[in-house]
């Protein structure tokens, strides 16, 4: 009974989104009031009626009722009840569910904290995002709900993905998915802009904080995603170029070409139409992810089984809304004008070319990772394309973009003279250069290498981060220095200054996990009998062989494996290899000691036949690793700052004057 | 300078943007591309010499042997109408087992035995990597029509 009020409560959900999708709209266009005024209702009742559904199902699935189908297949009365909840979105019908969840909580969200904007506004904005819920909904209603039913139902369940059952697991998709649907209210504020035809800088700052927290999530979801990859694949990569983690990483570069774009619409009323179309992209990339993780065509860790209905639907809805915004784009955007001018050296020029990089880059990300569904689709037979491809091509446009980036907060807006800012930054270029070519060469004794390793890549990598720590200490000095109380002048910058500084510093941290992590890792694979040693970057291994134990849904191989350092000994180490009962598939768990400046990674492969209980085993040391997500969460704290900042809690009076600040970009 | 020529400035610097990663990308593209074969095609000769690529297709049941070292594993690829024999060194992963799909990728050497840099299962028991399954796919359509040259 419960799952057949589940999906009716989607049926419902569906009608209101209907109404949702063309009365408000309407109502703008012939300024009617009451029309315009059903949208905030709407919106509220469609989250109601989606997390009722949303309910039904996780009732399903606490509840064990194997006669639902979708639970059926994707759970197991044995499995731990966390891991029984994030099987709602372990598979395909209910992870759209959760994706139209976090939609009708956005669109809810919009609707509740936009009081101080235009009712016109608002009801074009809901309007819009009922339209993509409708286009959810159907999809869902049509192809694949979650409450379909299993006649007769299953004894029991045929278990969640024994690599899904994972803490990380457990969040990861529903971060992912607030990034990814967030990117909607961004569009959505873009495509009543252009209906509305008013496309000033007032729409810029209204969408500003909303595309912010989409961004944050984003951020943290792919962070999430990759130290998943990290610890539970086993294979010590941090990320694969596999079609699907780029498919969350095209929208995430758009994403952050878009917070810096809409920062110079909002301040200098610049580049609008480049700023709209980022918006349009950004979201339509993300449906574009979405498109490549469902449907199937793509195949990974993450894509369920392929039905080709489903993957004709999205394509359509792809298409129906990449089509439609880009042709009221090219309707309305003429009218828009390039808004304010600027100098070819300027703080503008500067974020212009870092959009148009950041841009690029999701292309090629985007090139490399449908080559291979055109070439089949061509007839020319089955390829792929490797990981040498993304780095061949992503590195080299991301220098001058980190160039670029270090300039960016210390050019003036409007026009910069080449030789004053030249003057400004000489000191720490050079800084960062001295750094960079001498750090190398402590870094082997640092890490106890058998040899300094100094190679051009590790400079350059080294040289990109210490120009952004560099640039970012001359640009707070400007800020800070002169006379008086300095505190009073650290409090006067605004939330967003910081929150600015601390993404870019979390870039610099980023920068320098991948290259010396890339640059200094050992990686040993080696046949351990009981007893054995094996010594890997300063570090000795002592295998003390494998023993058995049982989990709450697997039995497992615990190996013991005893790490010592200058002869003390820095930490027990317990890989495993678990079966799990229901599917019978095999997991390495890999086992690993988290440093600040390495992390000890340890993972079994296979025990060995004919021996006594010798096992191949897997040994990385994997410097600075950390710093990679230590840099992302970073970023995304910085995130979270600049959308604390003061002028966005706007009340009605405040939205009037525009708030000038000359801080962040 | 005038707005004119600044615009055309500005044209000009996207263009050569553009060009940079085009040019990029098609680089990038000519020598990182590995194309797929199946044992059939590999036993016809149809595969490249001297050059990576990759294969799909299944374990071959009673195929795997390990050497002394325990981190050497020889095994046949089979589409069940030719097979392929390959080499590698390394710790395999979870879900290669006999009789299940697999993809390597590595190069032919002299000795007609593949040696591969790596090899690839998928993450879910029940599924089988789409180049095994379409190598499958192919192996049985030209036996059923029972012409192996036909292409």
């Amino acid at each position: 009974m419960i799952p057949e009020l589940g999906h009716f409560s989607l049926i419902v959900a569906l009608s209101l989104a209907i109404v949702l999708g063309v009365l408000p709209i309407w109502g703008a266009a012939r300024n009617n009031p009451v029309l315009m005024g059903v949208a905030r209702p709407l919106a509220y009742g469609q989250l109601v009626f989606i997390s009722l559904a949303f309910a039904a199902l996780a009732y399903a699935f606490l509840g064990n009722d194997f006669s639902v189908l979708y639970v059926a297949q994707h759970s197991n009365s044995q499995l731990p009840g966390q891991y029984r909840f994030a099987a709602i979105w372990g598979g395909h019908e209910g992870s759209l569910l959760l994706w139209a969840l976090l939609l009708s909580v956005w669109t809810a969200g919009v609707a509740m904290f936009s009081r101080h904007l235009p009712e016109e506004m608002v009801a074009r904005v809901l309007g819009v995002m009922g339209l993509i819920s409708v286009g959810f909904l159907l999809f869902m209603l049509f192809t694949s709900s979650p409450f379909d039913r299993l006649l007769p139902a299953a004894a029991d369940g045929r278990d969640l993905n024994p690599l899904l059952q994972d803490p990380g697991l457990v969040i990861h998709p529903p971060m992912l998915y607030m990034g990814y649907v967030g990117f909607s209210v961004a569009y959505a504020f873009a495509i009543s802009a252009l209906l509305g035809g008013k496309l000033d800088a007032t729409w810029a700052r209204w969408s500003r904080p909303w595309t912010t927290v989409a961004w944050v999530f984003m951020t943290i979801g792919i962070a999430l995603g990759s130290g998943w990859a990290y610890y539970e694949l086993g294979w010590g990569g941090w990320w694969f170029w596999d079609p699907v983690e780029n498919a969350s990483f095209m929208p995430w570069l758009l994403g952050t070409a878009l917070i810096h774009s809409l920062a110079v619409t909002e301040k200098r009323g610049a580049f609008k139409s480049w700023t709209v179309l980022l918006a349009i992209a950004a979201f339509s990339f993300s449906l574009l992810g979405t498109f490549l993780v469902r449907s199937g065509v793509l195949t990974s860790v993450h894509s369920f089984a392929a039905d080709p209905k489903r993957g004709i639907f999205i394509l359509s809805f792809l298409v129906l809304v990449i089509g439609a915004s880009l042709l009221l784009f090219a309707w309305r955007a003429p009218k828009v004008g390039l808004g304010g001018k600027f100098d070819m050296l300027s703080r503008e020029s500067l974020l212009l070319s870092n959009n148009v990089l950041l841009s690029v880059a999701s292309a090629s990300v985007f090139i490399g990772t449908l080559y291979p569904l055109f070439m089949d689709a061509l007839g020319y037979g089955k390829l792929s394309v490797g990981p040498p491809y993304f780095e061949a091509v992503f590195v080299p446009l991301m220098m001058p973009m980190v160039f670029m980036m270090g300039l960016g907060p210390l050019a003036r807006w409007k026009k910069m003279a080449v030789p004053d800012l030249a003057q400004r930054v000489k000191w720490a270029f050079a800084s960062a250069l001295v750094l960079a070519l001498l750090l190398p060469l402590l870094m082997g004794r640092f890490l106890s290498l058998e040899s300094n390793k100094w190679s051009p890549m590790i400079v350059l990598g080294l040289l990109m981060a210490f120009w952004i720590i560099s640039t970012l200490f001359v640009g707070l000095r400007q800020r800070l220095a002169g006379h008086g109380a300095f505190m009073a002048r650290v409090r006067k910058q605004s939330l967003s200054y910081y929150g600015m500084q601390l993404a870019h510093l979390g870039v610099a941290l980023f920068i320098i996990g991948v290259t010396l992590v890339k640059g200094y890792e050992t990686e040993r694979d080696v046949r351990m009998n009981v007893g054995d040693t094996v010594v890997a970057g300063g570090y000795e291994f002592r295998f003390n062989g494998v023993t058995e134990t049982e989990g709450p849904n697997y039995v497992a191989g615990v190996g013991h494996v005893t790490v010592s350092h200058d002869g003390k000994i820095v930490g027990e180490l317990t890989p495993e290899k678990r079966q799990y009962n229901v599917s019978g598939m095999p997991l390495t768990e890999a086992a690993i000691q988290t440093g600040v400046f390495r992390d000890l990674y340890v993972s079994l492969g296979e025990p060995i036949p004919e021996s006594e209980g010798a096992w191949a085993v897997r040994v990385y040391i994997k410097p600075f690793i950390d710093w990679i997500w230590a840099g992302t969460l970073l970023m995304a704290l910085g995130g979270i700052l600049a959308v604390s900042d003061r002028r966005y809690r706007i009340h009605k009076k405040a939205a009037v004057v525009p708030t000038i600040d000359q801080g962040a970009a | 300078m005038k707005p004119r020529q600044k615009r055309t400035l500005y044209i000009v610097l996207a263009v050569a943007a553009v060009g940079l990663a085009v040019g990029l990308v098609l680089n990038a593209l000519k020598d990182n591309v590995s194309l797929y074969f199946t044992p059939t095609q590999v036993y016809n000769k149809e595969a490249p010499q001297g050059r990576s690529f990759r294969i799909g297709g299944l374990v071959e049941e009673g195929s795997i042997q390990r050497e002394k070292d325990g981190l050497t594993v020889h095994f046949m690829i089979t589409d069940l109408k030719q097979k392929l024999p390959v080499v590698y060194k390394g710790i395999l992963p979870d879900l290669f087992k006999e009789g299940k799909g697999v993809v390597a990728q590595g190069k032919m050497e002299a000795d007609g035995v593949m040696h591969a840099s790596e090899v690839l299962a998928k993450h879910d028991e029940n599924y089988m990597p789409p180049e095994a399954a379409d190598a499958l796919k192919k192996a049985e359509a030209t036996s059923a029509v029972s012409a192996p040259a036909a292409k």
